[in-house]
């Protein structure tokens, strides 16, 4: 008996380490791409997607906004999402190789283009791609060497957000929560990703020009120490951290919290709230930002159905509603004047067509260890030496 | 029909193996997805990870998971907050239970018992999840406890403060503690306690002395449950407060795509748990389960 259960649990152990170690394939035997379509064909009828909270509704919050509905009467293809916390969450869930795609910021993006875990994406066959404006076309964090590897969903910034109330000065830098946080304390909001440690960077590019500090995604160790530093000094102002949008929607609504970073998204869900006034600015040193991509999964299950959605978001209906719904800019012109219909002055607001606008923005990418340069000389901190740092941060 | 039949047969001269056939399902079972998982997952922690695409490259060995582990003090500090939680929630419920199962035991007549009883194991049959929301609508600020606290001049602990998470674990792991005891207690004879009232035994002394050397193998039975899954909760330190634990770091690494990190983390819970277990085996609590 003893003999047979060990047989039985070496013969179990062997089985899973086999299963285990099955690598990937980048290209397929035809020379093409891996994930690569000629044609579209009918839909799968399913369609699994990762997405940002709030970049797939089906008019359960406000009947006025439905993308998705519309989407599965004309296409059959039945849509199911999951919300990603983070980006690196984001990574992490596509790789678990359950969805057919996502859409995707800076910071995951260029990740899953050079593990290959996206595919490129034959533009021929996506009838809205035209219409796209150029300015989001053909860009590092959704194309690799010329290759477009996803379609653009809509930009933005993070933007100051405050209660009106409590904060009767409009602020007009980010000093609220970092050094002039000990007037709001215990009741400062902060995402909750190791990436909001290139908002301390920005705020330290503005505050301490000496550290030399020119992309806050890409630090060295100095520099890094110093954004450290802001951070731990916010933390021991009682800065309260949000995961999921609507953790600080809650927060905000109740009172609990009055000044903090947000997604333009909680801001407009706490504009229904008749308790708080809210306001929001882009500050004076500029932000962190976003510039999504639905991407498809070089594994998709369901590609034709990716595809039928990928030209759907770029839709003038679809993506102006998604981007008002959101709060940020639309992809193209089409869907400027569908957001106008819906929220009159929409585009200027988001600043769709204002590319000097966006040059305040430092968009979401991911931290390298080569500091993403060709400069040899250089180094800095790696993505892991950012988590490790968050979660020393908010572990003690 | 004569293939099975001579298989009856086969088996039937041989009891040993035909209860190895019955039992290969289940231990099969046990030994591949069960220990087998936990097994793969243990051996991520030695595995390389690729720090750009988080990638992790199997069978590739390294210890660097460990160094990092070991190597920064604040996983000491989440470990120990994590276990200083977890045991403050299990004393927590044991006081609070040994009143209520004591009183469902001896006092309650079966009418009361038995609603209790319902009572008691009522809030299991909701959603885990619904009840955290609950707590956060009850401990956020314009909520219920800080109006009842209000007047007295005292803040809520509000949904940062780590002491929340105390709150609504004890709140959610209490059945767990009251069941076992008041089993145990169930099992005391009645004469036990008459014989140390008649010889002069005080309430006091009767508990001490009588009462609590009995119950100790049903405490240590629901402190089982309250212990290891209070050790184990990620959701409740996330949703009522700002505080990491083990299960959150866990997450957050894995879900970060740090998969090395958080296996080996992992293997910290296993350990405590055991030498939990073994401690608990010896207070005799496997045979109150």
């Amino acid at each position: 008996m003893k003999r047979l259960q060990l047989l039985v649990a070496i013969a179990g152990l062997a089985l899973i380490v086999t299963a285990c170690g099955g690598s990937t394939a980048s290209t397929e035997p035809s020379g093409k791409p891996a994930g690569w379509l000629d044609a579209v064909g009918e839909g799968e009828g399913a369609l699994n997607l990762i997405i940002w909270e709030g970049y797939a509704e089906r008019g359960a919050v406000d009947p006025a906004y439905d993308w998705v509905t519309p989407f599965e009467t004309a296409t059959g293809c039945k849509v199911s999402t999951t919300s990603m916390t983070d980006s690196a969450n984001g990574v992490q869930l596509l790789q678990s190789g359950e969805y057919d795609g996502g859409s995707f910021s800076g910071d995951a993006s260029v990740r899953l283009m050079k593990a290959g875990d996206v595919a490129p994406v034959n533009v021929s066959l996506l009838s809205n791609y035209a219409n796209v404006f150029s300015g989001l076309k053909d860009k590092a964090h959704n194309s690799l060497d010329g290759v477009p590897y996803g379609v653009p969903h809509g930009r933005g910034a993070n933007v100051l957000m405050w209660n009106s109330d409590v904060v009767t000065t409009p602020p007009t830098s980010w000093d609220p929560v970092w050094e002039g946080g000990s007037a709001y304390k215990g009741k400062i909001s902060v995402y909750d990703s190791s990436i909001y440690i290139a908002d301390a960077a920005i705020h330290l590019m503005a505050t301490q020009p000496a550290l030399g500090i020119t992309d806050p995604y890409q630090l060295n160790d100095a520099q890094f120490a110093a954004a450290i530093a802001l951070l731990e000094a916010q933390r021991d102002n009682g800065a309260v951290y949000w995961g999921t949008a609507a953790d600080q929607i809650t927060s905000f609504a109740s009172g609990d919290l009055v000044v903090g970073t947000t997604w333009q998204y909680q801001a407009n869900m706490l504009a229904s709230e008749p308790k708080v006034k809210i306001a929001t600015t882009l500050p004076a040193e500029g932000s962190t930002g976003w510039s999504d991509t639905w991407m498809m999964a070089t594994k998709a299950k369901h590609p034709n159905c990716m595809y039928l959605w990928m030209d759907h978001m770029m839709s003038a209906q679809a993506n102006g509603q998604a981007t008002v719904w959101f709060g940020e800019a639309p992809t193209s012109q089409a869907a400027c004047d569908y957001a106008e219909t819906i929220s009159p002055g929409h585009c200027e607001q988001f600043h769709a067509t204002d590319e000097a606008y966006f040059e305040k923005v430092w968009y979401w990418s991911t931290p390298q260890a080569d500091c993403a340069d060709a400069d040899a000389a250089t180094s800095c901190k790696d993505q892991d030496a950012w988590v490790e740092a968050w979660t020393t941060l908010r572990g003690n | 029909m004569t293939l099975i039949r001579r298989l009856v047969q086969w088996f039937s001269r041989r009891p040993r193996a035909a209860l190895s056939a019955q039992l290969a399902g289940p231990f099969g079972w046990i030994l591949l997805i069960y220990l087998g998982s936990l097994f793969v997952l243990l051996l991520h922690a030695f595995w390389v990870k690729d720090s750009f695409t988080g990638k992790v490259e199997p069978f590739v060995w390294t210890l660097e998971a460990f160094g990092q582990v070991l190597g920064n003090p604040v996983y000491l500090t989440i470990a120990l907050r994590t276990i200083l939680i977890a045991t403050l929630v299990t004393l927590t419920d044991a006081l609070l239970a040994l009143p209520i199962a004591y009183y469902m035991s001896r006092v309650a007549s079966p009418r009361t018992r038995a609603i209790l009883l319902v009572g008691i194991t009522m809030p299991l049959w909701a959603s885990y999840l619904v009840k955290v929301y609950a707590w956060r609508t009850i401990l956020q600020g314009n909520g219920l406890l800080s109006w009842l606290l209000g007047p007295l001049g005292i803040d809520g602990p509000g949904l940062s403060e780590i002491w929340s998470t105390w709150l609504v674990l004890s709140y959610l792991w209490l059945p767990y503690m009251i069941l076992p005891i008041f089993a145990g207690l169930e099992r005391i004879p009645n004469s036990l306690l008459e014989a140390s009232v008649d010889l002069g035994g005080s309430a006091g002394m009767t508990f001490r002395r009588v009462i609590l050397p009995q119950l100790l193998p049903a405490l240590a039975a629901g402190s089982i449950f309250t212990f290891s899954l209070s050790l184990g909760d990620y959701i409740v330190p996330d949703l009522v407060s700002d505080a990491k634990f083990i299960g959150n770091v866990i997450y957050d690494n894995s879900a970060l795509g740090n998969f090395p990190v958080a296996a080996a983390f992992s293997i910290l819970p296993v350990v405590i748990m055991l030498i939990y277990l073994l401690l608990a085996r010896r207070a005799g609590a496997f045979e109150s389960l």
